[in-house]
């Protein structure tokens, strides 16, 4: 699967300095209290980190901030390179087609077959489906649902609904990737496979936040995690 | 998970559209608009028909004049009547000029007076009808010359006093016909703008995957754009074929030239419906782009308005 460059933005310095960044960054749901305080956080591009934390401590709202669902109540965050405080709403969509996103409700369009929910990044970006249409199918072949293209998501299990979104996160080679608890409805050894080909796509330069709380899948990889507490960021260690 | 691809699939064969086709209250607005395209249609038919009607009034008032002659002494009505008419008959922009006998003169009287309510010994004006060249009508001071040159005492009547009339009846209908029309394609429109905020409600989801996923708002509202294009203009055949329908039945069930002498119906009017598709076409992509496109720069409702 080679590397395409299917987005262009413009950036402030796209060769240089952190793709993402958190300065004093919080973040609060209408007026209740404040979900995520005083974040600090630099991934350089092409880093992988597992983002753990128990329920509750503001893994999804982190995630939320970063693919832009969400604004801060207050702080910095800049995204590859740019100040998403003073981005016009115009350029959004480019940012956005930069960051691939595995829900962990999945969100997958349930009157679109599975082709279709995975082609949907590439229609958005304006690719023919003469362009995609072999490249998606690979890649339902790669995540073992080649005989389900036409499946509808209603009709499909837990697991091959998971497989799904990472599909269609990963369908338009995005830049950064964010899987909240992509593992969370697959067995062991589904959830390790899911996992190498997260860390293969971080290889060919992806900058990949996984969130989860299974320890099992973190421990292993050696990969850096970072650490929810109560809405606070402690700091960023390798995995034992 | 690494099985190739087989060597030939149909994935794909056509993309499946990102709103989902059905929607239950699609079936209501397309009646709505149906029936606002209906009304709207025999507003416009009706309209042209009173316009005919008022301009065919206007024509034959314009196109005519009538003169009272009084006779001198010593000479009967008749043959005062017969003067003026050969005095006017000569006058450049006039066609035709005839004296009224008192038998035509008494049928005028009946509609108000009833049929033989005219007693034999009510003086009855004389008159002479004059029939102008329409392309060159005379006017009044020139037919009153002929008269006088003649040595016959008669007042002429344009008719400008009505024809006044009848030009602002005519402007009326015509104001009427076009408002109404408007008035209902307002209508259309906003119940079009309140489906597409419904739909943008219920496929709240659908639509915040697209912009997660990096649809543009022009993006998104193209999609609802085009499909209530799609529904209007297809309700709007529907609603043109209903009212062309009934202007046929119309058109068919009344004697001569339509249902009443108000409006006097002409198949070619049936040209000046064929607009209301596309017009419906074009007021439920606007009305739908409009909504839309509001709508999801304000994040679509039920957020805490922090949302993206």
């Amino acid at each position: 699967m080679s590397r395409r460059n299917v987005n262009a933005i413009p950036t402030d310095d796209p060769s240089a300095g952190p793709v993402l960044e958190f300065q004093a960054v919080a973040m609060r749901y209408g007026r209740s209290p404040e979900v995520l305080r005083d974040i600090h956080l630099s991934l350089a591009p092409g880093s992988f980190h597992f983002l753990t934390g128990a329920s509750g401590a503001g893994k999804s709202s982190l995630l939320k901030l970063i693919y832009l669902a969400h604004e801060p109540s207050r702080g910095l965050v800049r995204l590859f390179g740019r100040d998403i405080a003073t981005l016009p709403r115009s350029e959004l969509p480019w940012i956005r087609r930069r960051i691939g996103v595995v829900f962990q409700e999945y969100r997958l369009l349930d009157h679109l077959s599975a082709f279709d929910n995975v082609a949907l990044p590439l229609r958005i970006a304006g690719r023919k489906l003469s362009d995609y249409r072999s490249d998606v199918a690979e890649l339902l072949h790669w995540v073992g649902l080649g005989a389900r293209m036409h499946a509808l998501p209603p009709t499909l299990s837990g697991g091959e609904k998971q497989r799904l979104a990472i599909a269609r996160a990963v369908v338009a080679r995005p830049d950064i990737l964010l899987a909240d608890e992509p593992t969370g409805n697959l067995d062991h050894e589904m959830g390790q496979r899911i996992v190498r080909l997260l860390i293969e796509l971080n290889r060919q330069g992806t900058t990949v936040v996984v969130s989860t709380h299974d320890r099992s899948l973190v421990e292993p990889s050696g990969m850096p995690v970072l650490r929810l507490e109560a809405g606070r960021l402690y700091g960023v260690s390798a995995a034992a | 998970m690494s099985d190739p691809p087989p060597p030939h699939h149909d994935a794909g064969a056509r993309p499946g559209p990102l709103l989902p086709v059905q929607d239950g209250r699609d079936g209501a607005l397309m009646f709505v608009i149906a029936v606002l395209c209906a009304l709207a249609c025999l507003a416009v038919l009706g309209g042209a028909a009173a316009d005919r009607a008022a301009r065919g009034w206007s024509a034959d008032l314009k196109t005519s004049a009538t003169v009272q002659v009084r006779p001198k002494p010593g000479e009967t009505s008749a043959e005062a009547a017969a003067r003026g008419a050969e005095a006017l008959a000569g006058v450049n922009g006039v066609a035709e000029a005839r004296a009224l006998d008192r038998a035509a003169a008494v049928k005028l009287l009946e509609p108000w007076l009833g049929k033989g309510g005219v007693p034999d010994d009510l003086p009855i004006p004389e008159l002479v009808t004059v029939d102008l060249d329409p392309a060159h009508p005379a006017d009044a001071a020139a037919l009153s010359a002929a008269l006088a040159k003649a040595g016959v005492d008669g007042s002429v009547d344009d008719h400008g006093r009505w024809l006044a009339d009848v030009e602002r009846t005519a402007l009326t209908v015509r104001v009427a016909a076009v408002g109404a029309a408007l008035a209902l394609a307002a209508a259309a429109a906003a119940a079009i703008g309140f489906a597409t905020r419904a739909g943008l409600q219920a496929r709240r989801e659908v639509v915040e995957v697209l912009h997660l996923a990096g649809a543009e708002d022009r993006f998104v509202a193209a999609l609802f754009q085009n499909r209530f294009a799609r529904l209007s203009a297809w309700a709007g055949l529907q609603g043109m074929a209903v009212a062309a329908a009934l202007w046929t039945l119309l058109r068919l069930l009344a004697p001569a030239d339509g249902f009443s002498p108000l409006l006097p119906q002409a198949w070619r009017d049936l040209w000046l419906i064929t607009p209301c598709v596309f017009i419906a076409g074009a007021i439920g992509a606007i009305s739908a782009r409009s909504s839309a496109m509001t709508m999801v720069r304000r994040g679509y409702g039920s957020g805490d308005g922090a949302e993206r």
